[in-house]
This record gives structure tokens, sequence and C-alpha cells, in this order.
């Protein structure tokens, strides 16, 4: 499609989801371009995967509106089911089917003859490296290989547009990782993935664009980098010999910061108006008042300190009641 | 149409397949249906009187309309846990006949129907059951009893689709349908219940299915039980197959 290419992948305008007296959505706008990875951070209950429900015509929202490659989530729903691709967080496959049996059955539900479902099944079963196991029931599978499945179950029909919620919850790092190298290999053949999760590593790695949602509500939107440059510069980091030296130490380091210095758990926290420097410079204001140093290092602020700044409270601790239950 | 009977045949053969997965599923279509069989024959059967029948003959026409009933609650547990892990959901977001899954999934249990009548059907034969009408009638009471199953299906489904958790589908099944299949003529003649218990027997469909059933298999006297036992039959599916769809189309995973 010509007009495809400069257009919006996905296109969410105003939409608002409630639950009883909850606002899971309450009205959020977000553009997504093709080709990329738009990644949806928030914690649990954050309003993530209604979002999902919403793009992957699971769910009506109240008011609002959404396309995917141009095509109206409610409208033209039928049409639009062909042509995306949906990874849940619970690896959504027939636990009695094999794994080859599984992708054939989504293939022909797709609309392909016998066949040529099969043939896909046996392809992206060679691709996500479950050939050897393709003919066993999927219920022998450990948790990765079933996540392994549900993506190839997605990628059945090719979709140009992929949703993913929470790819890797649940999963052992090894796992992880691989999914990780899955995702990216997706992207590199030009689909365009929006990717729901909870871990600020997640995001970081693989989204070229990160959406931060908390209670609804879009908060931030930009690269990682631009998010981590709200926070202003970089973070001198310095741990003590001697934590009863830490009131020195801020007075020592007070002038190279705009903003007083904070101390955590022992480690002093500076933020520097200049990274040129920093380093040499606190080292001899720290020797000169004789204070010993045990490590000092200077570093960008992480997705973490920009989720606490954002929202005021940390990403990863799950909030009030509607925090999901793990799939078991 | 013609994407509606290819994806219901998928979901189908999908259905009959987990059969094959998971035979501890078949034990509950055959050992159970025997052992109650055998319970009611032998332990039961000797005090209950059947005027005009052995209690056997009464007996296995009535416990295979049971076990029809029984049968629907795979269909529920099947569709709650598709729920549950999210299989829903995937398949609401294929572009796939929506009324597939559940005609399929309904369809799939008119074969495990079948199968669990046969061993109970045979099982009777062996402990002294006869059929007293002709070849012609036993089919016809075979089709009944394939229908009012199916019907019945659409029931359970709801329920399957109802509620959230399979301990609770197993809760609410057990509520409605022991109830249901007990307060009939079933197991013993309608004419031995107290007032008001006697005149639920002698409406409930259950009561009206076991006479037609006596009616096509015993030749005892028809009134209009066969024809009230297909209308019965249309009618549960004509109120539950919408309601189904309906629970389906708003089924969230998780």
């Amino acid at each position: 499609m010509s007009e495809s290419s400069n257009r919006p992948a996905i296109e969410v305008e105003g939409i608002v989801k409630h639950f009883g007296d909850v606002a899971a959505l309450d009205g959020v706008d977000l553009l997504a371009a093709p080709g990329q990875v738009m990644g949806l951070l928030g914690p649990n209950g954050a309003g993530k995967t209604t979002l999902v429900r919403v793009l992957t015509t699971l769910l009506r929202a109240d008011s609002g509106s959404a396309r995917v490659l141009g095509l109206d989530v409610e409208r033209d729903a039928a049409e639009l089911r062909g042509r995306i691709g949906l990874a849940g967080q619970y690896a959504a496959v027939d636990e009695n089917l094999t794994g080859l049996e599984n992708l054939t059955m989504v293939g022909r539900l797709y609309g392909a003859p016998r066949a040529s479902a099969k043939a896909r099944g046996l392809e992206l079963l060679e691709r996500f490296d479950l050939l050897e196991a393709g003919g066993k029931a999927a219920k022998t599978y450990s948790g990765g290989m079933r996540r392994r499945l549900d993506l190839a179950a997605a990628l059945v029909a090719s979709p140009p547009v992929l949703f993913l919620d929470e790819p890797t919850t649940g999963l052992d790092p090894r796992s992880r990782l691989s999914v990780w190298a899955m995702i990216e290999g997706l992207v590199a053949e030009g689909t365009t993935v929006l990717l729901t999760t909870q871990y600020l590593d997640e995001a970081d790695r693989l989204a070229d664009t990160i959406a931060v949602i908390d209670h609804g509500r879009l908060i931030a939107e930009g690269t990682s980098d631009e998010l981590k440059d709200r926070l202003g510069g970089e973070r001198l980091e310095v741990r003590l010999d001697e934590q009863s030296d830490t009131e020195a130490a801020i007075e020592a380091l007070a002038s190279m910061s705009d903003e007083r210095p904070s101390c955590e758990d022992g480690l002093l926290k500076v933020g520097v108006r200049r990274r040129r420097g920093a380093i040499v410079e606190a080292v001899k204001r720290l020797s000169e008042a004789g204070i010993g140093v045990d490590d000092l290092a200077l570093r960008r602020p992480t997705l973490d300190d920009v989720f606490l700044s954002l929202t005021g409270h940390a990403a990863e601790a799950g909030e009030d009641g509607e925090s999901r239950e793990q799939a078991a | 149409m013609r994407r509606l009977a290819i994806d219901t045949a998928i979901i189908a053969e999908r259905n009959l397949i987990r059969l094959k997965r998971a035979p501890e599923l078949l034990i509950g279509f055959t050992v159970q249906p025997i052992m109650f069989v055998l319970l009611f024959r032998y332990v039961f059967g000797g005090a209950i009187r059947t005027p005009g029948f052995s209690y056997v003959d009464y007996l296995i026409p009535g416990i295979i309309v049971q076990n029809t009933a029984f049968g629907g609650f795979a269909t529920a547990l099947g569709l709650n846990d598709d729920v549950r892990k999210g299989l829903i959901d995937r398949f609401r977001s294929l572009p796939m006949s929506r009324a597939a899954v559940l005609a399929g999934r309904t369809l799939a249990d008119i074969a495990t129907n079948a199968l669990s009548m046969t061993i109970l059907l045979i099982t009777g034969l062996l402990i002294g059951f006869t059929f007293h009408t002709d070849f012609l009638h036993g089919a016809a009471g075979i089709g009944l009893l394939l229908l009012f199953g199916y019907a019945f299906t659409w029931f359970l489904a709801f329920i399957g689709l109802l509620v959230t958790s399979p301990e609770t589908v197993n809760s609410v099944g057990f509520i409605a349908v022991f109830p249901l299949t007990f307060i009939s003529s079933m197991f013993v003649p309608v004419a031995s219940m107290p007032e008001g218990l006697r005149q639920f027997a002698e409406v409930n469909p259950f009561t009206i299915v076991c006479d037609a059933m006596r009616h096509l298999w015993l030749g005892a006297p028809a009134h209009n039980d066969v024809l009230g036992g297909v209308i019965w039959s249309l009618v549960i599916v004509a109120v539950f197959a919408p309601l189904a769809v309906w629970r389906y189309r708003r089924a969230a995973g998780g």
C-alpha cells in the first residue's frame, strides 16, 4: 500500500475505557511509526493490556478512535484481524495439541489450506528452534518453549503489525534473551511491533519509542534517551568508606550541582552540570576534605529513575488491587 | 457460511484431538457412567417399583439421558479453560468465523456423547436390558438422545463462559444439573413424589425426554413426549446458543 509508507502504523485518539468505576484507559493518544517498536511501559494495572485488547479488536472502547494500518478497530475489525498478530500474556497455545498442530490450526483459521498451513508451521518451528519438539504435545513444553510457540502462532500469517503483551513476563533470563533476539529479528524484517512491558530494561533494549502509561493515562513519550534527558544530566554516585562522613561529603560536593546531593542507603547521588572533569573534580574535593572513597562512578539516569520521577512510585512494584496474577 | 462450516470443522477436529491426548477425560465418559448404572441397578434397583417394566429396562433409558446432560460438563470445563488460558483471545483475534469456536466445540461433544452412550448401552445389555420395540424406534431414540445432548451442551457452554473458575463451573453445573435430572422420571416413577415436587417433575424436560425414550425403546405410552423432547431441545438451543455467543464475544482472558 503506497499510503502506508508515511502513515503511522498505529493511531490512537482519545481512547477511554471504563470497567465499572475504574478508568482503565483515560483518554490515551498514541502514534506508532511503521517498522518500529513502540514500547508501552507501565506497572501492573496501568492499562497496557486494555489498550492492546482495544487495538486487537478484542474489546470495544467507550469513546475515542483507533486505527491500525489505517483500518478502524471497530468498523474494519474483520479486515484488520487478517493483518495483525497477537501474542498475549498467557502463551495461548492448546496444550493437548502438538506444536505443529497448534500452528497448522491457526494457519487454517487464517484461511490457508491444510498443506500450506502445515508448511508454514514447520518453517516457524524451525525459526523458533522448536522443530525437534514440534511433534510433542505442548503440555510437555517448558515456559520458554510455550512462549516461543505462542509468538510463532502470532506470526503464522506474517502480519505487518504485531502486538506483544508482556512477552517475557515469567520467563527465565535465558529464555528472555532468546525472545528478545527473535523480536529484534522480526523488526529487522520490517514488522511494526507494539510491545507492553513492566520491565524497564526490556523497553530500553527493544523499543525505538517508549510511551509511559500509568492509571490509564500516557504520562510521557519519547526515545529512551529523551526520557532520560528529562531528568537532566549525568549523576555522580559516590560510596564512602565511612558513613559518618556523609554530611561533610555533601558539603564538599554541593557546589558541583544545581540541587543538593542526596543520600540513599549510603550511596551519595550528585546531579552534575558537566560530565567533563566531574570525576577528577569530585575526587580532588573529597580528598582535600579528608574523606575516604570506596567507589565512585558517573552514570546516566536509568528508566527506573525516569519512572520514579514521573509517577512518584517505582515501576516494578505492583500497585492497588488491579494487578494481574501471573500465569502459573 | 462456508467460512463458518470450515472453521467449525477445524475447531471440532482440535477438540477431538484433545480427547486422544488427554485420556483421563475419557474416564469421565466411560467409567463414571458404568459405575452409576451398576449402583442404581444393584443398590437401589431392588427397592424401586416400576410398574410394567423391570427396573433395568426402566433405568437404562433414564440413565443414558442423565449421561448426556453430564457429558456437557466437558464442554463447560473446556471452554472455561480456553478462556483462562487465553486461547479464546487468540481465536477472537483471528479472521475466523465468530460462531465457529462454540459450534465446533459442541459438535465435537456429540462424538464424545455418542461414545459414552454406546458404552452405557452395551453395559445395559450385559446386565439384562432389552429393547421392546423395532429397530426404527431404537434408532429414533438414539437420534433424540444426540439432539437433546447437543442442546444441553449449549446450556453448559454458557455456564462455562459465564463463570471464572473450573471450580465454579463444577458447583454451578451440579447445583443446576443434579436437581434437574433427579427430580424427573429418570430413576423413579414421578407418581411416587410428594405434591409440588411431582408437578415440577412432570413438566421437567428431563422427564419428557426420559418418557420419550421409554416410548421409543420400551413401547411405553407415547403421549406427546417425543415431539415434546424435540421441541424442548430446539428451545434450549434457541435460548442458550445466543447467550453463549454473547458471552463468547465479551470473554476476557486472564
